[in-house]
């Protein structure tokens, strides 16, 4: 892309000094765009860095330097030995009460939202309009605000302070989000392949797993990595509606940074948040490109 | 024999919206029926309210004599042809032909079997295995056709399926389509906005205009005798003249002036005209206008009119004149030579004349 122009330019008499000026523009451009990524990339580098120290080195060295000797031990303690609070059981229990969260968290509410949405966008009924600007305000409601009715509604439903109650509260808050997502891809969807498929003798469950659900994999992929973000980074509710056993790595990891005895063990900290940050990072890489992909979708005809 | 669809008295509204109103229509096994009218007449809900797809206020709907008003799409026998093909996206072009074969849990040896009819019918068997967006515009409606076909139901449906072709493979498409229909001796009901359309391939056409149907004949009943001035305005191109003219006794029928903005009035003279008001609109098709001494007959009626503009279409020649306040188009032959702002000598054909109330615009004679 961008040699072609270059070419051209170079091959007409007298346009030298354009090229160079294209060519040092480009330089600036890219020396600015590797600054920033520096800038971004310094805590992380600082967080890995940390963590493969030792702490008499941390205590002695720089922040910035990278390890004399490189030690796993603090991920080791991170992830099976740091205290929170009374127990030194590292976040791996906490670790997989995430895990056991967020998984049917995500999937329960991208089933129901793309159900939602092919409902509002496809089956149109009576109200529709009003239902869904009604789950659209539930996107702007602030976690605060629902904390209390939440607790005295698990209270109610008996489930308070459990990993199901929690896997509760995550997709209800979640469906506002995962509808409006499924709901402004199938909108994009002629209606006449509803009808055809009517015709065809199919029925509503029909459309939707033999129709709908293939086509859906770019919105899923958003779904997924919006609910799986949202629900494994949730601080919030998992600190307000657990209780002990069931926190999720998020409250662990809090616990850990300050359950100091004596001497704060800075090794230790960010290898914890490295491993309660991993997950998320890795579904971005696994399916970032289909991220784009789908929040762009509709937008150009294909 | 008992008509295979019978519309009566049907209804269809928006809340206060009447979209259409008593619409009566009834075809027989082997018809060609075609609803035509301008963009929002109706015509495709009148469609839709046929497959079932929208349900109706008022009337009923008969199918092969079973009452199938408030039956569900599915077992209305009918089978569908969209404008936009809604080819299912993520299936083969096999998948989706088999498609309502296989909800209806009909044995994968005859889905197979039908299969290969219907693709050797519409040649369309090199692409059974490839997905709608690899096929072009016509290759997708060949395909959207064979998920019709496969089905053998009592009734096709069209719903303007023809539209997002481009001009030369719709005329192809068109002929196709004309040919299915005698090979296979079924019952169609096609819904287009062009009249061209409508009249190549009807054997029955209803005009409907705002939800109400104008006229229901054969395509030369509606193309000679239409029943009011939107029907003659809407039919033929370019579209019939519509003049406004003044008419009073003389002996044997009658004598028709047309007011001219520039000289004496054109006075012909209908020997058949019946009784007739004095002011009247005067419908002539361009083809009924010709250069004069090449039609002869009683009926045929000269005047010298000024040419305002020449128009050559290749196999004729149009010329536009002025009369009663309106363009007046005679179609000539292509090598006539006609210059603008020369007077000419032309034929009116008061044989094919028609005369239309002006108020109502209903047709008088």
């Amino acid at each position: 892309m961008t040699d072609i122009p270059l070419s051209t330019q170079t091959s007409v008499a007298g346009a030298d000094r354009k090229g160079w000026s294209t060519i040092a523009l480009r330089w600036l451009l890219f020396v600015m765009l590797g600054l920033f990524a520096l800038f971004y990339l310094m805590p992380l580098f600082v967080m890995v860095t940390t963590s493969l120290k030792s702490l008499e080195e941390i205590r002695t060295g720089s922040l910035i330097a990278l390890p004399r000797s490189v030690t796993l031990e603090a991920w080791r303690t991170a992830w099976s030995g740091a205290c929170t609070g009374i127990q030194c059981e590292g976040l791996r229990p906490y670790f997989w009460n995430s895990v056991l969260l967020a998984v049917p968290a995500v999937l329960i509410s991208t089933v129901l939202g793309a159900l939602n949405g092919y409902v509002i966008a496809q089956w149109r009924f009576k109200g529709a309009n009003i239902i869904f600007a009604l789950m659209l305000f539930g996107c702007f409601i602030p976690f605060q605000v629902v904390l209390l009715p939440m607790a005295r509604m698990l209270g109610i439903l008996g489930i308070a302070g459990t990993i199901p109650g929690l896997i509760f509260v995550h997709v209800i808050y979640g469906l506002g989000f995962t509808t409006l997502f499924f709901r402004n891809y199938y909108v994009t969807i002629p209606h006449e392949l509803v009808k055809a498929a009517k015709v065809d003798g199919a029925g509503f469950l029909r459309i939707f797993f033999a129709i709908f659900l293939p086509l859906s994999l770019p919105i899923i992929t958003v779904s997924v990595i919006w609910q799986f973000t949202q629900i494994w980074n949730d601080f919030l509710f998992g600190v307000s509606f657990s209780s002990a056993g069931t926190q999720p790595v998020t409250v662990a990891l809090n616990n850990i940074v300050n359950s100091t005895t004596g001497v704060k063990e800075y090794n230790v900290d960010m290898a914890a948040a490295i491993i309660a940050g991993l997950p998320t990072l890795f579904v971005y890489v696994l399916a970032g490109k289909y991220f784009i992909r789908g929040l762009t979708a509709g937008s150009v005809k294909g | 024999m008992a008509p295979i669809l019978n519309i009566k008295n049907l209804d269809k509204a928006y809340g206060p919206v009447e979209i259409l109103k008593d619409i009566n229509v009834a075809i027989e096994p082997g018809d060609f029926l075609v609803l035509v009218g301008p963009s929002g007449c109706g015509k495709s809900t009148l469609l839709n309210c046929i497959a079932g797809l929208e349900p109706i206020t008022g009337g009923s709907i008969e199918i092969g004599g079973r009452d199938m008003t408030s039956v569900s799409p599915k077992d209305r026998d009918i089978a569908m042809v969209f404008q936009s093909y809604a080819l299912y996206p993520t299936m083969s072009v096999a998948k989706n032909i088999t498609f309502g074969m296989k909800v209806r849990g009909v044995d994968a040896a005859t889905q197979e079997k039908k299969l290969k009819e219907v693709a050797h019918q519409l040649q369309i068997e090199p692409y059974l295995n490839r997905r709608p967006s690899q096929l072009s515009g016509g290759q997708r409606q060949r395909v959207a056709i064979g998920r019709a076909l496969v089905r053998d139901p009592k009734l096709f449906l069209f719903d303007e399926p023809l539209s997002n072709l481009d001009a030369k493979l719709r005329v192809e498409m068109r002929s196709e389509i004309k040919k299915l229909h005698h090979r296979l001796g079924a019952t169609m009901v096609y819904v287009t906005h062009d009249q061209i359309e409508a009249m190549t391939l009807a054997t029955k056409i209803v005009v409907l205009k705002g939800g109400v149907v104008q006229q229901i004949g054969s395509p030369a009943e509606i193309y000679n005798r239409p029943a009011n001035l939107f029907v003659a305005d809407f039919m033929g191109s370019p579209a019939m003249n519509l003049v406004p003219a003044k008419t009073r006794p003389n002996g044997q029928g009658r004598l028709i002036e047309i007011r001219r903005e520039d000289g004496a009035p054109i006075v012909l003279h209908d020997h058949h005209a019946g009784d007739l008001p004095d002011e009247v609109i005067l419908g002539l098709r361009p083809e009924d206008v010709a250069e004069a001494g090449f039609r002869a007959g009683e009926d045929v009626q000269e005047a010298e009119c000024l040419i305002d503009m020449v128009e050559p279409a290749g196999a004729d020649t149009y010329v536009v004149s002025r009369l009663g306040g309106a363009p007046f188009t005679a179609r000539l032959h292509a090598e006539t030579v006609a210059k603008p702002g020369e007077t000419m000598r032309l034929a009116f054909d008061l044989a094919k004349v028609s005369y239309f109330e002006p108020q109502s615009g209903a047709r008088l004679n």
